[in-house]
């Protein structure tokens, strides 16, 4: 098809690229999850990654120009990646743009609009040169495509790792300058001499003379860290970074922080000097400076969640959520002798016990206070221990649980199965205490009681409604739960607690009405009736009632966070002039707006080359049915390949518990294995065997699936005390021979493609692109809706239209 | 309503036009303000006349409505950010702050029930466009802002508004302003993480004080702590609109 040239393959330059560009799409999420909110990350990343799908368009217009230039054409698009990874980024965090203030401000979605396509345009080059590549080499495409999936897959594993070594802005300089070498490399494949192979390189060093403050963070001005910089005298005195988010201690010796959400009203004491630790910039916790004696840490016993401690002495308390150190404190100001600290976040201890060590007094070094780096909730399910007292933190901020910003965000800590596991570990009499804010009309508080009498009805105790007790201030409610009955004396115990702070009663056994929302008022008694149908009523009734969803949680659909209903959504639009519209959870909004644009632009991406081209004399063009069949196999196998890995992720951090180690272990291993997977494929190149490859990698992924739905849940159980090498390395060898057949069936199809109508080829990939980021949103709304499970069954179904459309495609073939 | 009320133009007029035609371009342009803050009470009455409003009462406080009718809210908002200074919405003041939108300022202010002769205390001066409200209703308004270049802009527009019963201080709001307590009403916009109790030891028995909740744009409900007579507190928690979130009953 074109002049030979001694060129070779350009495997290495396409690993490093592939690698370097899947690096810049995590490090975009942490970028701006730090400088914007991390839900609004989400829509921009996604829609920025249309820019696959764009680059599938461009080249099916200009592919017949670009071809015969490749040598040159390839790696400039590889450095004009490196340049405009770094570049659009920088300009992009400069662009005021508040989410908030979409409602009132149509500019701001201008500002929106512009953030998009300046964070898809690395994307688009990145795309076009794997493309342009992937047309180049239609015999080898089964190889560079192995080549991209195992860069991808290098590069998931790397960002991570680099994550902990470096602040996420010298992340994106070095991504920048690996995307230069890239380009270099790729010079060099295709044989060019010195110039080409330089430039880059020259340019890449360029990147460290960047000047400093270009390459600062441009934190929103409404994030809380930036809002607290503003007074007088505060300033970060310490900064620490990694994949689980940046954390800045900040001091303020003018304005003390006074950080005590929950202080009742009543309260005499305020709490001691306090530093302020925020997490990316917001969700602010404090660190308490070391008090002489333990009744200056009184305020910690005017707050709701200190009720435990007035119905029992523990004597074993765990902290799920350690954080700062409070409620490590409230223990031992109720003189715990014995406390297990659970923290996810290392760094956070470190600084706790090392860094402001002196200030704090090292709250976990203190006589009988054991600490442990772990993800809670699989802590508690591996431990064999048990506790008096369990006390689950409040791990969210007000302000982003109030927006609903954690809407789409899977919560472990609280489904029925994870309560199920706290109440497992639970010595007798012990008790589980959980805190939430309250908003208003309330939600967290009441589908939290939801989701723990549903836990104890399943676990067959006939008696849930004696031993749950529950109160409320303005700000936080604490839900107790019992490890049997709650006897008389400490139902007084109860009344006397709140009579003295303030506090409601909401629920207790044998409650009378007339005792609900009398200090803090609701319109009605919300917390009360919700407890009464809960427990002695019609639980369904209120469930459909009820204008939010409260349906319990499950490791299956893990959204705590979501209470949107659709029924709610006429009536929401009334109230948008009067402040009305925080009664909806913006993440699910964010969700439904990302679909949506995904969906309309990919429309856009995917017909406007047909209709370009269908005018154009250029192309032969495959009959219309055919044309089909490119687009259902391509789009099933985009939305297939996606749904499979994020079903998984979800699975296997049931398993591996911490997020990271999930999302590492399950990205990397499914598109390594993937790679494997296309390059065998290659050995299916014939056109005989092409129908049955793909045929058998369909059986393959169907069968494996649905063992895995049925074995992996027993499995996983049976496994958890396992130590986490184990677990990596199970978890490794039940994703390769699924992610192997994964890999197949896109080589195959572009490859029936690149024989029968190579200019139908970038078409091919921009569907699988857009598919992708369809599927990326899709997924979501299909878990929070249907569950996980949907999600498997769903992808199952669009491997079989792909095998079906398969048949369809390569009819005639050979 | 006399909202759209336009004066006459004479003939001699056109003359004085010609002889003082900067202060008379400064009158049209008050003018016009006038007419849009007029517009904005409308809006806001139209608005909430069918979400109702929190314990079904069905309008806003006359009183407060022709407060804000007097109040120049252009001339407490930021420059560029003038042209919207009537719209119903939340604006930007800068350091990471927002302006609350009308209908907050309005609900806010009626929960205070004030009188004349009463003395209240802001904490978030901000803008100082509530504590002009405030300070059209009440006696005396001290308010304290804790971004010190916040509170001087807003101490020198209240004082070129004329506001002579504001008083501004920039500093840590937790401990009130002792020498000028106690106060019939306390109003808390700072972000606080809990209500400060020695602001609870400010406020007479009798008093009332209210604290919106929410992020920078978005009032999420509006606090309502009252000290009864005996010194006991009570506190209700308000959303800015009517919403039953239970419907069908127990059937």
């Amino acid at each position: 098809m074109s002049n030979t040239s001694p060129e070779r393959l350009p495997r290495l330059s396409l690993v490093l690229l592939s690698g370097s560009a899947l690096g810049y799409e995590i490090l975009l999420t942490r970028l701006f999850a730090i400088v914007q909110w991390h839900h609004f990350a989400y829509m921009v990343i996604s829609l920025a990654l249309l820019g696959y799908g764009a680059s599938g368009s461009f080249l099916s217009l200009t592919r017949h120009r670009l071809l015969p230039r490749f040598q040159t054409v390839y790696p400039l698009l590889i450095a004009a990646f490196g340049i405009s990874a770094v570049a659009c980024y920088l300009l992009a965090q400069r662009i005021p743009f508040h989410p908030d203030e979409l409602l009132w401000a149509p500019r701001q979605a201008g500002r929106l609009l512009m953030i998009y396509l300046l964070l898809a345009l690395p994307f688009f080059f990145a795309a076009s040169a794997i493309a342009l590549a992937l047309a180049r080499h239609t015999r080898a495409v089964s190889q560079l495509y192995a080549m991209d999936l195992l860069g991808s897959g290098l590069g998931s594993l790397a960002i991570i790792g680099l994550l902990f070594i470096l602040d996420p802005m010298q992340a994106l300089r070095l991504l920048g300058v690996l995307a230069m070498l890239a380009s270099a490399l790729a010079a060099w494949e295709l044989g060019a001499r010195r110039g080409p192979i330089l430039a880059p390189v020259a340019l890449g060093l360029l990147l460290f003379a960047l000047p400093g403050d270009w390459l600062q963070l441009a934190v929103s001005p409404y994030k809380p860290l930036n809002q607290a910089l503003n007074i007088h005298d505060t300033r970060v005195v310490a900064e620490r970074s990694s994949p689980l988010g940046q954390l800045s201690v900040v001091q303020s010796p003018a304005v003390p922080w006074r950080h005590a959400p929950g202080l009742s009203l009543l309260a005499e004491g305020e709490p001691p000097a306090q530093l302020a630790l925020f997490t990316d910039a917001a969700g602010m916790t404090a660190l308490n400076a070391e008090v002489r004696q333990l009744n200056d840490l009184r305020y910690l016993d005017q707050l709701t969640s200190a009720l435990p401690y007035h119905l029992q002495r523990p004597q074993r308390v765990l902290v799920l959520g350690a954080g700062g150190g409070s409620e490590v404190l409230q223990a031992r100001y109720h003189q715990v002798p014995s406390i297990d600290a659970v923290e996810l976040n290392p760094q956070v201890i470190a600084l706790v016990e090392e860094a402001f060590g002196d200030f704090t007094g090292r709250p976990f070094s203190a006589p009988g206070v054991r600490t442990h780096i772990a993800e809670a909730r699989g802590f508690v399910a591996d431990s064999k221990q048990r506790w008096d007292l369990i006390q689950v933190a409040m791990l969210d901020s007000f302000a982003a649980s109030s927006a609903g910003m954690y809407a789409l965000h899977e919560s472990y800590l609280y489904t029925t199965e994870a309560i199920a596991d706290y109440l497992e570990h639970l010595a007798p009499e012990g008790q589980l205490a959980i805190t939430r804010w309250v908003r208003l009309p309330p939600r967290d508080g009441l589908k939290l009681l939801a989701t723990v009498v549903a836990t104890l009805n399943d676990s067959g105790v006939g008696d849930a409604a004696d031993r749950l007790v529950m109160i409320r201030g303005w700000q936080t409610s604490t839900l107790l739960v019992k490890n049997g009955r709650y006897a008389p004396e400490q139902i007084a115990s109860l009344q006397t607690f709140c009579r003295e702070r303030g506090f409601d009663l909401a629920y207790y056994p044998g409650m009378p009405a007339a005792q609900a929302n009398l200090s803090n008022r609701l319109r009605e008694p919300y917390f009360f009736d919700a407890a009464q149908s809960l427990l002695h009523g019609d639980a369904e009734a209120l469930l459909r009632n009820y204008r939010f969803d409260l349906t319990p949680a499950s490791d299956e659909r893990p959204y705590f966070f979501h209470f949107f209903k659709w029924s709610l959504l006429p009536e929401l639009m009334r109230f948008k002039g009067l402040a009305g519209s925080n009664l909806l959870d913006t993440g699910y909004l964010v969700l439904m707006i990302t679909l949506l644009q995904a969906v309309l632009a990919s429309l856009v991406l995917i017909l406007l080359p047909l209709w370009l081209s269908g005018r154009s004399v250029g192309a032969p063009l495959l009959a219309r049915g055919r044309r089909f069949a490119v687009f259902s196999y391509f789009g099933a196998i985009g939305i297939a390949f996606l749904f499979l890995e994020l079903a998984f992720i979800q699975r296997f951090i049931q398993f591996l518990h911490h997020p990271l180690y999930a999302i590492a272990v399950v990205l990397t291993g499914f598109l390594l294995f993937a790679g494997l997977g296309s390059a065998f494929s290659k050995r299916l190149a014939s056109s005989r065997r092409q129908r049955l490859g793909v045929h058998a990698a369909v059986a393959g992924i169907a069968l494996l699936t649905l063992v895995y739905i049925v074995l992996l849940g027993p499995l996983f159980g049976l496994l958890a005390g396992w130590a986490m090498p184990g677990k990596i390395l199970l978890s490794i060898l039940l994703i390769a021979p699924l992610a192997f057949c994964m890999g197949i069936p896109f080589p195959l199809g572009l490859g029936v493609v690149g024989q029968q109508a190579p200019s139908l080829l970038p078409w091919a990939w921009a569907i699988n692109g857009c598919a992708s980021v369809i599927s990326a949103a899709l997924a979501t709304l299909l878990a929070i809706e249907f569950g996980f499970g949907v999600v498997l069954l769903a992808a199952l179904g669009m491997y079989i239209l792909a095998a079906l459309s398969f048949s369809a495609l390569a009819r005639g073939t050979g | 309503m006399s909202s759209l009320h336009v004066a006459q133009v004479s003939p001699l007029s056109i003359c004085l036009i010609l002889l003082f035609l900067l202060p008379t371009a400064q009158a049209e342009e008050a003018d016009r303000y006038a007419r849009e803050r007029a517009d904005m009470l409308d809006t806001i009455r139209a608005e909430s006349a069918f979400t109702g409003l929190y314990r079904d009462q069905e309008t806003l406080d006359p009183a407060v409505m022709s407060a804000m009718g007097r109040v120049w809210r252009h001339r407490l908002v930021p420059e560029e950010q003038r042209e919207y200074a009537y719209e119903n919405r939340p604006l930007p003041i800068g350091y990471g702050q927002t302006i609350s939108q009308p209908y907050i300022v309005a609900l806010m202010t009626g929960l205070l029930q004030l009188q004349a002769g009463d003395k209240v205390l802001e904490l978030g001066t901000g803008s100082g466009y509530q504590a002009a409200v405030l300070a059209e209703l009440a006696d005396r308004v001290h308010t304290i802002e804790v971004v010190k270049p916040l509170g001087e802009r807003a101490r020198a527009d209240l004082q070129e508004l004329g506001y002579r019963n504001i008083q501004v201080r920039i500093g840590d709001g937790y401990y009130g302003w002792p020498e000028e307590a106690p106060f019939d009403a306390i109003v808390v916009t700072a972000a606080a993480s809990h209500v400060p109790p020695p602001l609870l030891r400010q406020l007479k028995p009798g008093g009332r004080m209210v604290i919106p909740v929410g992020s920078a744009f978005q009032v999420q409900q509006l606090v309502l702590v009252e000290k009864a007579e005996d010194g006991s507190i009570r506190t209700t928690q308000v959303l800015p609109v009517r919403f039953v979130p239970l419907t069908g009953g127990h059937d």
